[in-house]
């Protein structure tokens, strides 16, 4: 097993003007990404949402290849997708072999539709490539804080999360202790039908729960020794600021709205 | 000088212990000086750990009084004073780490006590300079070694700008080499910066280098003094199922075979010049 490939929130540090932008402009910018690409209908705006993306990623100076690795794990549903679309869509036949059929119209969903998927994960990744855990998680923290008076846990809910991004790395390096100690007692975990492997698993899994709570015990007490009490009168090292470029940023997005609800209505 | 820890008649026993148990702390009495650097040593169940946790209230006391500061640790109002007062520092050095990034996390504790970011700034990094590890706060925690990592979490501390750190165990993870890091370190700062270390301990070593050390066994203090006059009493140190320096060991050898040479020396340099004196006559 290899853990150490595993990227979860992975993050590429640079000087782009993406890496600079604002984490919170960067979270508005792909909400409102994501619904533009659902509002798409027609060749042209798929083109004009396609061009833009293509253009922000060459600007993220991530390497193009880094996006094409993320995709793969979507690769499998893309197809799944394009298929299903391919073949059960109605309307002026194209080809048939038996029960089986491709339209015309079906051949355009097919397309517009894995171009969807790949511009959804795509935009989301250049979110994750260009901005740090912390940052993501302290965006969205005061992203969030409005609804704090509704009584919903937003400092709370933001610890959680930079707290587990601070051990998934402990946990992948125990894990492959875990792995190796019980390797080295004999078990064994490559063969075996799927059955046997996920039992196999039960030797790692246990281990490392236990560990768990006792991490989870330990750095309680620490976090209260460091006079943590939730957020009351909890100030921060960062301050997140708003400068020119993020304002152009959101413009920039909410013009592509705009943009794209205009060709949605009166077509081309 | 003034007390900072000062426990009297302090008894204590985990409430959820069958009553027949003896208290895991039994009438302990005891002050450390302010900018003194003091060593706990005791075997495991000695309760030295459960004394370290009265230090920041953790625990309060069952029975007895416990001041910090001359605030008493029972009052709940006062918890985070106290806590701002009294540094602690754990055994791993994993998991007391809060943030993924050094000079996050060094930031929590200030953070928590509420001081405006741009002097949290400046706290994180004379902090991080005083440990040594200012030129890695922008790394990953789970890059470091462990005694790097107990250098973020002491600075983590430091950052809280304490009058005392307490160290539970802080080496007992580590490797000879992060050991040494680690003491050297706070041998500093309490040199330099006259803050009050307590360091909890079972490695004669390193409660070889406090001004005083504290010996603790079955929840009682047995011994106390300077570490030279403590380890001098190899039998009630033996009794209490601890090993003196190997230094003081052979010279209490010697002294058995009916050699008159002193006990006290500590470090390798004075044994030898004793075995030397010895040699020569």
């Amino acid at each position: 097993m290899a853990l150490k490939d595993i990227t979860l929130g992975q993050f590429f540090p640079g000087h782009s003007f993406i890496h600079k932008l604002d984490p919170r402009s960067k979270i508005i910018f792909t909400v409102l990404f994501i619904v533009v690409i659902f509002l798409c209908k027609d060749l042209v705006s798929y083109g004009l949402v396609l061009a833009s993306l293509l253009v922000l990623v060459a600007i993220s100076k991530v390497e193009p290849k880094v996006f094409v690795k993320g995709m793969k794990p979507v690769v499998f549903i893309v197809v799944c997708t394009a298929i299903l679309n391919l073949f059960y869509t109605d309307g002026n036949v194209l080809w048939s072999l038996g029960f089986l059929k491709i339209t015309e119209e079906g051949l355009w969903k097919a397309f517009f539709m894995v171009l969807r998927i790949l511009m959804l994960i795509c935009s989301t990744l250049l979110l994750t490539y260009t901005t740090s855990p912390i940052l993501l998680t302290d965006g969205l923290e005061r992203l969030l804080r409005p609804l704090k008076k509704v009584g919903f846990p937003v400092h709370e809910l933001s610890m959680m999360m930079s707290i587990a991004l601070r051990f998934i790395p402990t946990l992948i390096q125990e894990t492959d202790k875990i792995i190796n100690a019980q390797k080295a007692r004999g078990a064994d975990f490559d063969s075996g039908n799927l059955m046997q492997k996920a039992k196999a698993l039960i030797p790692i899994l246990i281990p490392l729960f236990i560990s768990s709570f006792r991490r989870a015990e330990e750095l309680a007490v620490a976090m209260e020794c460091r006079c943590y009490h939730g957020d009351e009168g909890r100030t921060s090292l960062r301050q997140l600021s708003l400068h020119g470029r993020d304002w152009a940023f959101m413009i920039f997005i909410v013009l592509l709205l705009a943009a794209v609800c205009v060709l949605r209505r009166f077509g081309l | 000088m003034s007390a900072i820890i000062k426990a009297e008649h302090l008894t204590f026993m985990y409430p959820d212990e069958p009553a027949g148990n003896p208290p895991v702390l039994q009438d302990i009495n005891l002050e450390i000086e302010a900018g003194s650097f003091v060593a706990i040593l005791g075997h495991n169940g000695s309760g030295k750990s459960t004394l370290a946790k009265h230090f920041n209230a953790l625990l309060t006391p069952t029975e007895g009084k416990f001041w910090v500061d001359g605030l008493d640790t029972s009052d709940p109002d006062k918890l985070l004073e106290i806590r701002g007062r009294v540094g602690m520092v754990f055994q791993n050095p994993d998991n007391q780490i809060v943030a993924s990034v050094v000079e996050e996390d060094v930031a929590f504790g200030p953070e928590n006590l509420g001081v405006p970011p741009a002097e949290i700034r400046e706290r994180v990094d004379r902090a991080l300079k005083m440990v040594g590890m200012y030129d890695m706060r922008e790394h990953s925690p789970h890059l470091l070694s462990g005694g790097q990592k107990q250098r973020v979490a002491i600075a983590g501390i430091i950052a809280m700008m304490p009058k005392c750190i307490v160290l539970d165990e802080a080496t007992a993870m580590l490797d000879p080499v992060g050991r040494r890091e680690t003491v050297e370190t706070i041998k500093e700062l309490n040199e330099k910066y006259g803050i009050t270390v307590v360091l909890i301990t079972h490695h004669m070593d390193e409660a070889a280098q406090a001004q005083r050390l504290v010996v603790m066994a079955g929840g009682r203090i047995i011994d106390d003094g300077h570490p030279r006059e403590v380890f001098q009493h190899v039998d009630t140190l033996r009794a209490a199922g601890l090993a003196v320096p190997e230094t003081v060991s052979l010279l209490y050898e010697l002294r058995q075979e009916g050699f008159n040479v002193p006990l006290d020396a500590l470090s390798d340099e004075e044994c030898a010049a004793v075995l030397a004196g010895l040699l020569r006559k």
